[in-house]
């Protein structure tokens, strides 16, 4: 269980995050959803201590996040990543074992394995020795699923995974969400769609520099949950790529 | 023709200065490499004249001048992270500002301390000045930083990739990044004699940006940049030596172009040679 009390974080002096407490329980596949700048991204940095954080603390079982970083995989924002790098997608992903062999050593056989396996999954393995830049977003995106799927966490963390990739993609991601859940896995992933793909979540956590609401979709986003995060009525909440206006309001 | 060649390699001074040349058109480009994936070329001419206060203080007491380069070099590197992390200023305003700073104050000091310290040698290289300890030297520094880099290739390689990534793993970003400085400085210093300070910054970054038009991984781009920095120091001191001009410049030039001929010629890359060059798939 992920156990976050009080988190408070201020980014150069301006207040970004103020007094954040949620439980995630394990096995659950949570989103975080809010406007721009609400602070998802922030959150998600602050609970792996990537930024510090004024007060609170964020504990993983009985013990701080921070201090079991081999249980948590975290996919940073796609905009975050240098995708010119001179690597190929084999090698990305087996960053994920950067911590289970010795300075200096090869990967062992097993990892070797894990990282063909985590490839396979997401349809990539094809693709293991193309240049990442070659590749199209949601390959990009599939590429650094596989890497957290490799490091075998126990939590992971995602970034907006699904911006820009395709229907397929987004298809496939949730079935390996879905997947990973089976296996126990507990995620927290931030998003910026809206809509039906909601639904696809057990749980919400609705952001605007506090925490507004948490729960299933259907009984946080109330209009008045949403005026509180976006300052809008609901029907002036524009849906880019929504099929249905928040059908479950 | 092979007397042409073998001529130069009668004096030991040219065998010192080659061997140097050698050794740094390796070991350059293996750490320019990490510069130029970080997107921080430019950082290596920051270092590289960050440490002319180190030399003139270490020569002033007498003590070895590697050590005051080397420290000189690193507070420089801190000091640009602390502006970073601590303002907000921008690194490219923190590395200028450092950059001419540290040099105004090793430039003040050199005249201060009324230092015998040949700066025209330690601007732009001078191969007469090459002895067998700095040959060694070098050949030191050469394995030591190889080795480490060897040693630590995937938490540099996870480090300049994706630093939160790194950081979020657990890995000590901080001492990574203070190492890699370190790995900087020290290459700054073994080729300081060859190719002099100013000029440096050509061979940390033009073979390994050559290579980088011409291959796909870091490694290959660190092994290709190794092989096109000796060819430029073996040539550039030939030209240095016939023409009797200074070694650096020369170094520099064949280097930038073995890079417009792999702007040009590159198979996969090359403005001519490339067959389709589409843009990018984007979804």
């Amino acid at each position: 269980m992920l156990l976050v009390q009080c988190l408070t974080v201020n980014y150069r002096n301006v207040s970004a995050l103020r007094d954040i407490s949620f439980k995630l329980r394990a096995g659950a596949l949570v989103g975080l959803i809010g406007p721009n700048g609400a602070g998802k991204s922030t959150l998600i940095k602050a609970l792996l201590g990537l930024i510090p954080a004024q007060s609170g603390r964020v504990l993983y079982g009985d013990r701080p996040l921070i201090q079991q970083r081999r249980q948590v995989a975290y996919v940073p924002q796609r905009s975050q990543i240098d995708w010119d790098y001179p690597t190929t997608v084999w090698n990305v992903v087996m960053l994920a074992r950067s911590r289970h062999h010795g300075w200096g050593r090869s990967p062992s056989r097993q990892s070797v394995q894990i990282v063909g396996d985590a490839l396979g999954r997401v349809g990539m393995l094809d693709l293991k020795d193309r240049p990442i830049g070659a590749l199209s977003g949601g390959q990009q995106q599939r590429v650094f699923l596989a890497r957290a799927i490799a490091q075998e966490a126990d939590l992971l963390l995602l970034d907006e995974p699904l911006a820009a990739v395709d229907k397929k993609t987004e298809a496939l991601v949730f079935q390996i969400y879905d997947e990973l859940k089976a296996e126990g896995k507990t995620m927290l992933i931030s998003c910026h769609e809206w809509g039906g793909i909601l639904n696809h979540y057990d749980e919400l956590l609705l952001l605007n520099q506090q925490l507004i609401a948490q729960g299933a979709p259907q009984e946080i986003m109330t209009p008045e949950n949403i005026q509180l995060a976006y300052g809008l009525l609901p029907h002036q909440k524009h849906f880019h790529d929504s099929v249905e206006p928040l059908f479950f309001c | 023709m092979l007397q042409w060649l073998l001529e130069p390699l009668s004096f030991e001074f040219m065998r010192n200065a080659m061997m140097v040349g050698i050794l740094s058109g390796i070991l350059c480009p293996v750490v320019g490499s990490y510069l130029l994936v970080q997107r921080m070329a430019l950082l290596g001419d920051v270092m590289a004249h960050s440490v002319l206060p180190g030399l003139a203080i270490a020569f002033f007491l007498k003590i070895n001048i590697l050590i005051g380069a080397f420290v000189s070099g690193v507070i420089s590197a801190l000091l640009i992270a602390w502006i970073r992390s601590q303002t907000r200023v921008k690194v490219d305003a923190a590395m200028a500002l450092i950059f001419s700073s540290f040099f105004a104050l090793g430039v003040l000091l050199i005249t201060l301390l009324r230092n015998k310290l040949e700066l025209d040698g330690f601007l732009f290289g001078d191969i007469l000045g090459v002895s067998q300890a700095d040959v060694l030297r070098t050949g030191g520094i050469t394995l030591l930083v190889l080795a480490l880099v060897r040693l630590f290739y995937q938490e540099l390689f996870f480090y300049t990739f994706d630093r939160l990534g790194a950081q979020a793993m657990g890995l000590p970003i901080n001492a990574i990044y203070v190492g890699l400085m370190s790995g900087v400085t020290l290459t700054i210093i073994a080729s300081m004699q060859t190719i002099g300070v100013v000029l440096v910054v050509a061979l940390l970054v033009g073979p390994a940006t050559t290579a980088y038009l011409l291959v796909k991984e870091l490694h290959q781009m660190m092994a290709v940049g190794a092989l096109l920095g000796t060819i430029a120091s073996i040539m550039g001191m030939y030209t240095s030596y016939y023409l009797n001009v200074p070694s650096g410049p020369c170094i520099v030039l064949i280097s930038f172009a073995f890079f417009m001929l792999a702007v040009l010629f590159s198979p996969s890359q090359g403005l001519l040679t490339a067959k389709t060059r589409s843009p990018k798939p984007t979804s």
